[in-house]
């Protein structure tokens, strides 16, 4: 394998609702600034993949118009996956890995607010059997957090906790739209949301956009900050249908982590892609992860939740830790389904 | 259970998602202009092509298109299609004619409606100007221009029309 | 290239314009297993799965490939799920092949399929949205402008559209899972046929049709151990433009020119009006087929139409084009591109039947989409590149 590193990360201040911008008005200025700090021209990046979907913004080909924001002339060698800008990586790294190109330009985006998440995410469901009983994502959510909990894996505390903690480490990242100090007593008085969930457990709705530059080592020599090395990268799926699977744990992460090399040396910090607060336990174990590794420095998803970049940005935040100096090795994390069903895990080192 | 049933083919699940949409900083300066019956061209504060509607960006240059102007109501037809099929989005009677018009001053082409003269004369080349609605009906929107009419102008030669056809 | 990869299975479900028999998971189902029995594999023996289709509206599911995790057997799988409008068909197995050819997967399953029967694919393309109300009416208002801009350029016959119909409808009565069959189709049933978006005749245009189309693609030891002859893949290429710039030729977008001139150099092709043996190509209305012998260096700018109207694109002609009947004749949007692909490896494989054309060793595969701005192509010949 080829060795591939995160040479620039971006994203927009992840906001309740982008009213003016459009896609485009976005994702050009950070798109500007991931290759101008990769020192790498328009010209020179081999590849393009970007990650989105037709649903948030109601109407088809939405992907189309987002190339206006790239500067695609002279005509670009370029993709789009249906998918969270994670999967964008991963194509864009096996573009790589084939030796065909040597640096490549990830971007993701949505404006969650035009739309109703939390219904819109019920016709990820099955069209026959799933969807026509309405299942949100939040009460799928809760589904799960119930199973958790009468297993006795966590407690609501337990939950409160990890909402008290993220939206704590949100407080040091400029980009976050929800951050603050809360009492875990206090979150514990606020009455359900969809039991057992309470509006802390559940993540904000988020428009935002992220964008990368990814290099291979000679490419990645020019960029303006220390390259972040991808040392491994997979993604798994489970079923669908919620009743074939144990919503306790996510195997399909503890398979990704596995491939992707996790438990070959000891991890600093992880960005897991957790909207709800009794995810990051189940990610957390499903990863192996000790009490000691600090677990989403940016305030992950329930800090800002911008649906297909949600992802893309935990990779770009564990990267911003490693560049920073604040952590040697990282693990990122991105789902995408239904309560999880589908997980990428990535290892990135300094 | 052991009846012979008829195997069930289809179910309808009625879905209705809604959306509030925003068009954006560049739409909303032109949909504002439009709306006083101006047509608002925006330039790429990189190479100067202009274009309208802009989107917000050059995309040959993925540049920003901040420097607004007041183009005219007068074009050129690039090409067009005479449509003889309904489309759901569209309510005007068929047959009717959309060409691709390149206004005067812009440099890139959009699609409009050609009324006032038979489909056998509409020809690449031609001279129009937009037929606005009464200034009561304006509202947000490039609707505000019911269609585009044929001019006495001679028409514009091909070879100059080819780069933006 | 770290690995060759080959096409080692092929399947193609019948198409039609409403598969009520089926559900979307039955239809994945038909192309997937006719692949695998094809590359006489298991479900077990797939790595990855890749699936592509065109707008998530058109079946009203949002990312379907997720439901039908389990009957792609995706689980514990990676899958990804990819969409570059029309030619999505054609980018899928491209990325389908990154995965063997990287030489992180040796054997991957792709998907591709469109079902639009389940839903309103006509509502979902004509959203309205407020302020700008279109005047595009379809694909057709979109694209028979820039038809009569390439009759305006190159003075082509204004029979060629009508040529090209006739070649790829008779060319459709010779494929089994073709889905438009006019047995009786004749220059002037296709001439009188009604004019839609004028200069677009009906019979000119494509159907809409429910199917899919799956490949299994193996590295070099999968491909060598296979029963069936392989499909090697020489090159693959995309290019994307911008879909709407000032000074943008629509007509002869520069997108295609370059994907088709880097196509050929990589596959080590000079002359590919010489060296390639057939083509199959994204042909969704008549004129498009002169349109691309030009994108596609086949013909001289302007020129394209004389190889439609001297038979050179005919089934017996010097370079057959759309052996299977083309995107004219079946058209199940998403899976569109990967038909095309997958017609170009089964003439090398000598597997075409009827439409196939005799020796051919080496085809090209292409597939385009939005406002003829995303370019997919592959090469695939019967021997490995040297």
């Amino acid at each position: 394998m080829r060795d591939v590193a995160i040479v620039s990360y971006a994203q927009t201040p992840y906001v309740r609702s982008e009213r003016h911008r459009n896609e485009v008005e976005m994702l050009m200025p950070i798109i500007d600034e991931v290759v101008t700090k990769s020192g790498i021209t328009r010209q020179d990046i081999g590849f393009t993949c970007s990650g989105s979907t037709d649903y948030l913004a109601g109407q088809c080909f939405s992907f189309v118009m987002a190339v206006d924001a790239v500067g695609a002339w002279p005509p670009i060698k370029e993709s789009h996956v249906e998918m969270d800008g994670a999967w964008a990586l991963y194509e864009a790294w096996i573009k790589i890995q084939c030796g065909e190109v040597d640096s490549a330009l990830i971007f993701s985006f949505g404006r969650s607010s035009m739309g109703e998440t939390a219904e819109t995410l019920t016709l990820q469901t099955d069209p026959y059997t799933m969807a026509p009983l309405g299942p949100d994502a939040i009460s799928m959510a809760a589904l799960q957090a119930r199973s958790g909990l009468d297993a006795g894996l966590y407690s609501e505390r337990d939950l409160a906790e990890v909402a008290a903690r993220n939206r704590r480490n949100a407080l040091t990242n400029p980009e976050a739209q929800l951050a603050g100090e809360f009492d875990v007593d206090a979150l514990l008085e606020a009455p359900y949301r969809v039991s057992p969930l309470r509006d802390h457990d559940c993540p904000p709705v988020t428009d935002g956009a992220a964008a990368m530059v990814i290099a291979t080592a000679d490419v990645a020599r020019n960029a303006s900050s220390k390259p972040v090395w991808i040392r491994g990268i997979d993604h798994r799926l489970d079923c669908h249908q919620l009743g074939s699977r144990d919503l306790t744990r996510s195997p399909s992460t503890e398979l990704a982590g596995q491939k992707a090399g996790v438990g070959t040396g000891k991890i600093d910090i992880a960005e897991l892609h957790a909207p709800f607060t009794h995810q990051e336990i189940i990610l957390k174990n499903a990863l192996g992860l000790d009490d000691d590794v600090r677990i989403n420095p940016s305030g992950g998803a329930l800090a800002a939740n911008p649906m297909m970049s949600a992802g893309l940005a935990r990779i770009g935040e564990a990267s911003r830790q490693i560049a920073g100096g604040a952590a040697e090795r990282a693990v990122a994390h991105a789902t995408s389904g239904p309560c999880l069903q589908q997980n990428l895990v990535c290892v990135l080192e300094g | 259970m052991s009846e012979e049933r008829e195997p069930v083919t289809r179910i309808v699940t009625p879905v209705r998602v809604e959306y509030t949409y925003t068009p954006g900083v560049a739409s909303e300066r032109f949909l504002r202009g439009v709306r006083e019956g101006k047509l608002l061209g925006a330039a790429c504060d990189s190479c100067g092509r202009v274009y309208i509607p802009s989107r917000g960006a050059c995309p040959r240059c993925a540049t920003s298109t901040s420097e607004f102007r007041e183009l005219s109501d007068k074009g050129t037809v690039i090409t067009f299609c005479v449509v003889r099929v309904p489309a759901e989005n569209i309510d005007v009677e068929l047959p009717y004619c959309t060409a691709n018009i390149l206004l005067d001053g812009a440099d890139i082409s959009f699609t409009g409606l050609i009324q006032g003269c038979p489909f056998e004369e509409v020809r690449i080349g031609m001279r129009v100007q937009a037929a606005w609605k009464p200034e009561s009906e304006w509202g947000f929107g490039i609707g505000n221009i019911e269609h585009f009419a044929p001019i006495d102008e001679p028409d514009v030669p091909f070879a100059k029309l080819k780069e933006y056809s | 290239m770290a690995e060759h990869a080959a096409v080692i299975g092929i399947g193609q479900t019948d198409f039609d314009a409403k598969r009520l028999d089926v559900s979307q998971v039955g239809l994945i189902r038909e192309a997937a297993e006719r692949a695998l029995a094809d590359a006489e594999l298991d479900w077990k023996d797939i790595d990855a799965v890749v699936v592509g289709k065109a707008p998530d509206m058109f079946e009203g599911v949002m990312m379907p490939e997720l439901f039908l995790a389990e009957a792609l057997g995706g689980v514990g799988k990676p899958m990804l799920r990819v969409h570059t409008a029309g030619s999505v068909g054609g980018s899928t197995a491209i990325v389908a092949a990154s995965l063997v050819q990287s030489g992180v997967h040796e054997r991957v399953l792709t998907v591709a399929y469109e079902k639009q029967s389940e839903s309103n694919a006509m509502w979902a393309l004509s959203i309205k949205m407020p302020f700008t109300p279109t005047m595009v009416a379809g694909a057709g208002g979109f694209f028979a402008p820039l038809i009569r801009g390439y009759m305006e350029r190159s003075g082509a016959p204004e029979d060629t559209g009508i040529r090209v119909a006739l070649k790829d409808r008779l060319n459709a009565l010779k494929n089994p899972v073709a889905h438009l069959k006019l047995p009786d189709v004749s220059f002037e049933m296709i001439q009188n046929s009604p004019m839609l978006w004028d200069p677009v005749r009906y019979l000119e245009t494509c159907p809409s049709s429910d199917g899919a189309c799956a490949l299994v693609i193996g590295n070099e030891k999968h491909a060598r151990a296979a029963s069936n002859p392989p499909a090697w893949i020489h090159a693959t290429n995309m290019k994307t433009e911008p879909t709407m710039f000032a000074g943008r030729d629509q007509v002869m977008p520069r997108a295609g020119l370059e994907c088709s001139a880097e196509l050929y150099k990589k596959a080590g092709i000079s002359d590919p009006r010489k060296e390639i043996d057939c083509a199959e190509i994204y042909v969704p209305f008549s004129w498009f087929e002169p349109m691309w012998m030009e994108n596609l260096h086949f013909a001289p700018l302007n020129q394209g139409w004389q190889m439609t109207y001297e038979g050179a694109t005919a089934l017996d002609g010097d370079l057959p084009v759309n052996m299977s009947g083309g995107v004219l004749s079946t058209n199940a949007i998403g899976a569109s591109g990967m038909v095309r692909f997958a017609e170009a490896a089964m003439q090398v494989r000598g597997q075409a039947g009827e439409h196939q054309v005799d020796g051919a060793k080496k085809a090209l595969g292409h597939a385009y989409g939005g406002g003829s701005q995303y370019f997919s192509m592959w090469i695939v010949a019967d021997q490995p590149l040297q």
